[in-house]
């Protein structure tokens, strides 16, 4: 029996066993996230082209020629765009859609699931419907053709730039993703709500609107501080629905170019650019982080619940 | 008289909720809809000047064509995304449950600052650092490997505050009376914690496997070659390449999300309870 709790209790068995538990994880962090890390940093400072052990030390030029680079601080531009367009969207999109399915007297599992189903979707398949089916430029499109009922012209949706149709097909395949998985957030949110508030509105004779206003909105606080952030992380790391959206045969346009697609051609396209591509990867860290921090403060996170 | 019209205003409310739900839900579906619409047409269907909501006829034989296209790695394609989202949710619920406990239960000293260290992880954003991560996996010789593929992808910090946050509320009474046996933190931990935390781990198992198979960019950077496509990849560049063939790519699609949805339409419940104790929206 003694023999047990000094193993239980025992000092360097306990460190051990933590060893034991943690360290394959934090190994597995240090190799494969903060050694790439200060390896990047190292390459920014140096012209890396091709090469990941460079020897031509060029001090802070390639961050400076990041910053003075016009289609870098256009794809700086593009993802400025992009968030105003797909965060106040989807934060309303999946909010309304949590309010309609948590007041559902029935077949509320199945509207639930309905919505929260294209979780399961890629966007490179999203990106195939809504380009080849119904954004399709030509007039066969699903769009085109109930435009066709109104008499209006085929539109090419994703070959213009004047007016930028192409905003509407990234800004709707994104919606479709993703609003289900935030309605969620706000179902878990509005089932913390006591009944007894319910209650006592309709005890003073609020009704819907009222409700909403004076109870669930200020209840759903703290969740709507954690889907606005998500919301804003999420849309900085856009990727896959731009390249699958736009890029065709190997070509990618100019405009529309969010700054993971402008890092991924840099650093891997045909020139191999390590130098400049890590600069402008440190750069874009640096830049959420200061957005993250920013949003923070201005959302009051961390600050207690009252 | 006030309840009886509150009632029907009530009424009026529900109906047109339901109007509302219901027109959402078709918009939600549509595209699934048209997924497996195309898949299933002919090329003529899809192309032809009149939309149809319908095909003509179900092309079964385009799934025949699809695996029999020497052109389309398909099936190749399929196996590389099945063993790497299997290997990777495996690995996940091993090193993240296993570094989530020890965080939530083993007294250390320095468990703080551990812990730190790895919120500080969720800090960064993932895919940020494709650049740095391709320079060390390429410098690694694991370009086009399934290697590299998978293994960087094993330490999520995110499963592991996942894991860390539940087992924090895991019930100390089971555990206590498993300690009192002489069974100490491994035996813990595989005899009494896991087999009490299944729908936990179902939680987060769906959750990695989703996004293991839907990974995009990733695997576009570490995988040039044919031979380590995924799934996904596969499906990208045929969609952006010169000439498609319109059923074959949609066929194509279709197969890659329905082991997903089959798996989504099961475990959804889990997912939804996952992210009810995950305590992200308090």
């Amino acid at each position: 029996m003694s023999t047990i709790s000094t193993r239980l209790r025992g000092r360097h068995d306990r460190n051990l066993w933590f060893l034991i538990f943690v360290g394959p994880f934090v190994l597995g962090l240090v190799v494969f996230v903060y050694v790439p890390i200060l390896w990047s940093i190292w390459l920014s400072f140096f012209d890396a082209y091709n090469t990941v052990t460079p020897t031509n030390f060029v001090g802070l030029s390639n961050y400076l020629d990041m910053l003075r680079d016009s289609s870098f601080r256009s794809s700086l531009l593009t993802f400025v765009v992009f968030a105003l367009f797909i965060v106040p969207t989807t934060f309303v999109a999946s909010l309304g859609l949590a309010l309609l399915v948590n007041r559902a007297r029935f077949a509320k599992t199945f509207f639930r699931s309905v919505f929260f189903l294209p979780t399961a979707c890629s966007y490179v398949v999203a990106s195939l419907i809504w380009k080849l089916s119904i954004f399709s430029g030509v007039r066969f499109g699903l769009m085109n053709t109930v435009l066709g009922w109104f008499g209006i012209e085929p539109v090419a949706w994703l070959s213009v730039t004047q007016p930028p149709w192409y905003w509407l097909v990234i800004v709707t395949a994104r919606m479709w993703l993703q609003a289900g998985f935030y309605m969620i957030l706000f179902l878990a949110g509005l089932q913390r709500i006591a009944p007894s508030l319910y209650e006592a509105a309709a005890i003073d004779g609020a009704t819907g609107w009222k409700v909403l206003r004076f109870i669930s909105l200020p209840q759903l606080r703290a969740t709507s501080t954690a889907v606005l952030l998500l919301l804003l992380i999420n849309a900085f790391q856009a990727f896959d629905e731009f390249y699958n959206l736009l890029s065709s045969s190997g070509q990618y346009p100019p405009y529309a170019r969010p700054p993971l697609v402008y890092l991924y051609y840099a650093a891997l396209g045909q020139g191999q650019d390590f130098g400049h591509g890590s600069a402008g990867a440190v750069i874009l860290t640096l830049l959420i982080a200061l957005v993250a921090l920013g949003q923070g403060r201005f959302l009051g996170l961390g600050r207690k619940e009252d | 008289m006030a309840v009886v019209q509150r009632s029907r205003a009530d009424k009026t409310g529900s109906v047109l909720r339901y109007v509302v739900l219901g027109i959402g839900a078709l918009f939600f579906l549509l595209p699934f809809y048209l997924l497996v619409r195309n898949g299933l047409s002919t090329e003529q269907d899809i192309t032809s000047p009149t939309w149809k909501l319908f095909p003509t006829s179900l092309q079964w034989s385009n799934i025949t064509d699809l695996f029999s296209d020497p052109a389309v790695p398909m099936l190749r394609s399929l196996v590389n995304s099945l063993v790497i989202a299997v290997v990777q949710t495996i690995g996940v619920l091993i090193i993240s449950g296993l570094a989530g406990y020890g965080l939530a239960r083993i007294p250390f000293r320095y468990a703080d600052a551990v812990f730190y260290f790895i919120v500080a992880t969720l800090l960064i954003p993932a895919a940020v650092t494709f650049v740095p991560s391709f320079v060390l996996v390429s410098s690694l010789g694991w370009v086009s490997t399934l290697r590299g593929l998978i293994i960087p992808g094993l330490f999520q910090a995110f499963a592991t505050f996942l894991f860390r946050q539940y087992f924090l509320n895991f019930p100390r009474e089971l555990e206590e009376a498993a300690a009192l046996d002489g069974t100490a933190y491994w035996g813990t931990f595989w005899r009494i914690v896991v087999p009490n935390s299944k729908g936990f781990i179902a939680a987060i198992a769906t959750i990695t496997f989703i996004g293991s198979w839907n990974a995009f960019l990733w695997p576009l950077v570490i995988a040039p070659d044919q031979s380590a496509w995924t799934v996904q990849i596969a499906l990208s560049t045929f969609l952006t390449a010169q000439t498609i063939d319109l059923p074959q790519l949609f066929i194509a699609a279709t197969i890659a999300i329905l082991p997903l949805v089959v798996m989504f339409v099961f475990l959804q419940r889990w997912i939804v309870e996952g992210v009810e104790r995950s305590g992200i929206s308090e």
